[in-house]
C-alpha cells in the first residue's frame, strides 16, 4: 500500500456516535465543515443544459436527500460527485465541486482515487457476473495490496456492514447475479463500502426492489451513515422524511430550497417545494 | 359505419401463411437434400485409411487425406490465432471507445465491407502481398487470407455483444475506480457466451472456405511440415479431387465435403449452447 493510501481497510471504523432522532438538527447546521461543497454547478448533454448554478453543501456523515419531480436534474447532479458523467462524450460539467475542499472537477483529479472516495449505488443493482466474495473483493484488490487472509476478513466485514453476510455466508462461490434484486443492491453496497469510501452516493437505490428489502434498504443506510456521507436521491417522498437528515428539492434544473428535512416536510419556504411534497405535481 | 366481411381478411391471412410455410419448407428441404446427398456419397469413402494416410496416385485402392485434415485444422488454428484477438479488439473499439466518434463510424463501415466481400479477392489479395513478393505459396499467406475473413465478423459479433451488456454495469465497475480497460474485461465477462458463439461461427465460416486458399496455401499431397510452404487442405483437395476423372478421387471428395460439413454443423451447434447463455 502505498503512502497516499487512506486507512486500511482493516482498521475497525472509526467511532462515530450515532446520533439519535432527538440530536438531528432541526435547521441547516453550519457549524461543522461540509464534506462536499458545491459552486455554481452548470451541466450540459450536448448542447442542452440541464443544471443551472447548482450551490449546495452536503454534511459529512448525514443523508442528505435529492428530491424532485422526474427530469428535474437530481441524478444529473449525483453523477457529478464521481464524475461517472465523462464514461459519455457530450457530457459536460462546469463550475465547483468541492470534496474536503478539493475541487473535484479539475482537469488533474485522479478519478480512480476520487471513485474510491466517492462510491455509488445505481437504481438497477450492478452485481458483475463473478461469485458473490469475487465482488466484493474485486474492488479492494484493486485499491489495495493484500494477503489472502486478510482479503478474506475484509469481504466479510463488508458484507457484514452491508447486512448481507448471515444470508450468503454458505453461497459465496454462487454467482452474484443469482442473488435476489434486494441481495444484490445489498451485496453492490458491499461492494462500495469495502474500498472505504467517504461518501456514498445511491442513485434511487431501492426504486427496483421490493418493499420488504426496501425496509432493510434503509435501516442500512440508518446504519452506514456513522461512518460514511450519505447522498440518496429517491422518489419516494416517505423515504426522504424516514431517513434523511437534510432535503434538497430540484426543479429544473435549480435547487430550489435546501434544508434540515424536518423543516423541508413540515414548513417549507417555498410554493413548489410544498406543491411537490403533498402531491399536487410531480 | 359498414362493416368489412370477414373473408376477405381471413383469405389474406391464409394465404400469406401458405407462401411463408411454402417457403420455409422449400429452404429447409434444400438443406436436408444437401446433408442426404452428401451422407450418402460421401460415408463410404470414411474407412479408416481416410484418416490416417497420405492421398495415393488415382486407382490405386487406399490412401487418405490425413494431411489435408491436419492441414486444414493448421490453417483454420492459425487464422484464429490472429482473426480473433484483432477482431475482438476492432469490436471493442467500436463497441467502448469508438461508439459515437467520427473513427469509429468509418472503422464499423469497413468491416461492413470487408464481411461483404468476395472471398477469392481477398484470395487475390493476399496473394499479391504474401505470395508473389516471397515468391511461393505457403502456409501463412493461407492462414492471413483466411484470418481477414474471420475479422468482421469477429468484430461484428463482438461489437453486438458488447452492446447488450447493460450501461449500468459499466458505470457499477467505474464507481467502484476501475480503470476503463479492466470495466471492459467485465463487459467482457458478462458477454462471454455471445463472444464465444461469434468465435466459434468465424470458425466455421473459415473452415469451409476455398477460393482463398487457392491463391495462398494451394495444396499439397505431403504431410504439412511447415507453414512457410504450401499446406495441404480439405477445401483445394474437394476442388481438385472432384473436377479430376478419377472415381476414387471423386469419393474421395465427397468423403472430405462430408467430413467438412459434420465439423461445420458440429461447430454451429456448439455455438447455440453458448449463445443460450448470452448476456448475464
Amino acid at each position: 500500500m502505498n503512502a497516499t493510501s487512506p486507512k486500511s481497510p482493516l482498521s475497525p471504523p472509526p467511532a462515530a456516535p450515532r446520533p439519535r432522532v432527538a440530536d438531528r438538527p432541526d435547521d441547516a447546521d453550519t457549524s461543522a465543515p461540509p464534506k462536499i461543497s458545491v459552486r455554481g454547478l452548470d451541466f450540459f448533454y450536448g448542447k442542452q443544459q440541464a443544471l443551472f448554478g447548482n450551490d449546495l453543501d452536503i454534511a459529512e456523515r448525514r443523508v442528505t436527500a435529492v428530491i424532485g419531480p422526474s427530469g428535474c436534474g437530481k441524478s444529473t447532479h449525483l453523477r457529478v460527485y464521481n464524475r461517472i458523467y465523462q464514461l459519455y462524450r457530450d457530457q459536460r460539467a462546469q463550475g465547483e465541486v468541492l470534496l474536503d475542499g478539493e475541487n473535484l472537477l479539475s482537469p488533474t483529479t485522479d478519478l480512480i482515487e476520487l471513485r474510491r472516495k466517492v462510491g455509488m449505488i445505481f437504481q438497477k443493482p450492478t452485481p458483475f457476473p463473478m461469485s458473490v466474495y469475487e465482488n466484493v473483493a474485486y474492488g479492494l484488490k484493486l485499491h489495495y495490496r493484500l494477503s489472502k487472509g486478510e482479503l478474506a476478513e475484509a469481504v466479510e466485514r463488508a458484507l457484514r456492514s452491508a447486512a448481507l453476510w448471515g444470508e450468503v455466508k454458505d453461497a459465496l462461490d454462487r454467482p452474484g447475479t443469482a442473488l435476489s434484486g434486494g441481495q444484490q443492491q445489498r451485496l453492490c453496497i458491499a461492494r462500495a463500502i469495502a474500498v472505504r469510501p467517504e461518501v456514498l452516493l445511491m442513485d434511487e437505490p431501492t426504486s427496483a426492489i421490493d418493499p420488504v428489502a426496501t425496509a432493510k434498504i434503509e435501516d442500512l443506510i440508518e446504519e452506514l451513515k456513522r461512518e460514511f456521507t450519505i447522498v440518496i436521491v429517491t422518489h419516494n417522498m416517505q423515504q426522504a422524511a424516514r431517513i434523511s437528515d437534510y432535503t434538497v428539492f430540484f426543479f429544473e434544473g435549480r435547487i430550489v430550497e435546501f434544508g434540515a428535512t424536518r423543516q423541508i416536510f413540515t414548513k417549507p419556504v417555498h410554493r413548489q417545494t410544498e406543491d411537490y411534497i403533498t402531491g399536487r405535481f410531480g | 359505419m359498414r362493416r368489412r366481411p370477414a373473408r376477405g381478411r381471413k383469405l389474406a391471412d391464409l394465404a400469406v401463411r401458405a407462401a411463408a410455410s411454402l417457403a420455409a419448407l422449400l429452404g429447409i428441404s434444400a438443406l436436408v437434400l444437401i446433408l442426404f446427398e452428401v451422407a450418402r456419397r460421401g460415408l463410404p469413402a470414411l474407412d479408416p485409411a481416410f484418416f490416417t494416410a497420405l492421398p495415393g496416385p488415382p486407382g490405386v485402392a487406399g490412401g487418405g487425406l490425413a494431411n489435408a485434415i491436419l492441414g486444414t485444422l493448421a490453417l483454420t488454428f492459425a487464422a484464429t490465432l490472429v482473426g480473433v484477438p484483432l477482431g475482438m479488439l476492432a469490436g471493442v473499439y467500436l463497441s467502448e471507445f469508438g461508439r459515437d466518434t467520427r473513427l469509429g463510424a468509418a472503422v464499423r463501415f469497413c468491416v461492413n465491407v470487408l464481411m461483404g466481400l468476395p472471398s477469392i479477392i481477398v484470395g487475390l489479395f493476399v496473394w499479391t502481398v504474401l505470395v508473389v513478393p516471397f515468391r511461393g505459396f505457403s502456409g501463412h499467406a493461407g492462414a492471413v487470407a483466411l484470418a481477414l475473413i474471420m475479422l468482421p465478423v469477429v468484430a461484428r459479433t463482438t461489437e453486438d455483444m458488447l452492446s447488450l451488456v447493460p450501461h449500468a454495469l459499466r458505470e457499477g465497475a467505474l464507481a467502484v475506480g476501475t480503470p476503463r480497460w479492466r470495466a471492459t474485461l467485465i463487459a467482457f465477462r458478462a458477454a462471454r457466451g455471445g463472444l464465444i458463439t461469434g468465435v466459434l461461427l468465424a470458425v466455421a465460416r473459415v473452415s469451409g472456405e476455398t477460393a482463398p486458399l487457392l491463391f495462398t496455401a494451394l495444396n499439397s499431397p505431403f504431410w504439412p511440415r511447415s507453414m512457410s510452404e504450401p499446406v495441404s487442405n480439405l477445401t483445394v483437395t474437394i476442388f481438385q479431387y472432384a473436377m479430376s476423372p478419377y472415381a476414387d478421387w471423386q469419393a474421395k471428395a465427397w468423403g472430405a465435403s462430408l467430413l467438412i460439413m459434420a465439423a461445420v454443423l458440429t461447430t454451429s451447434l456448439l455455438a447455440r449452447t453458448f449463445a443460450r447463455e448470452r448476456v448475464r
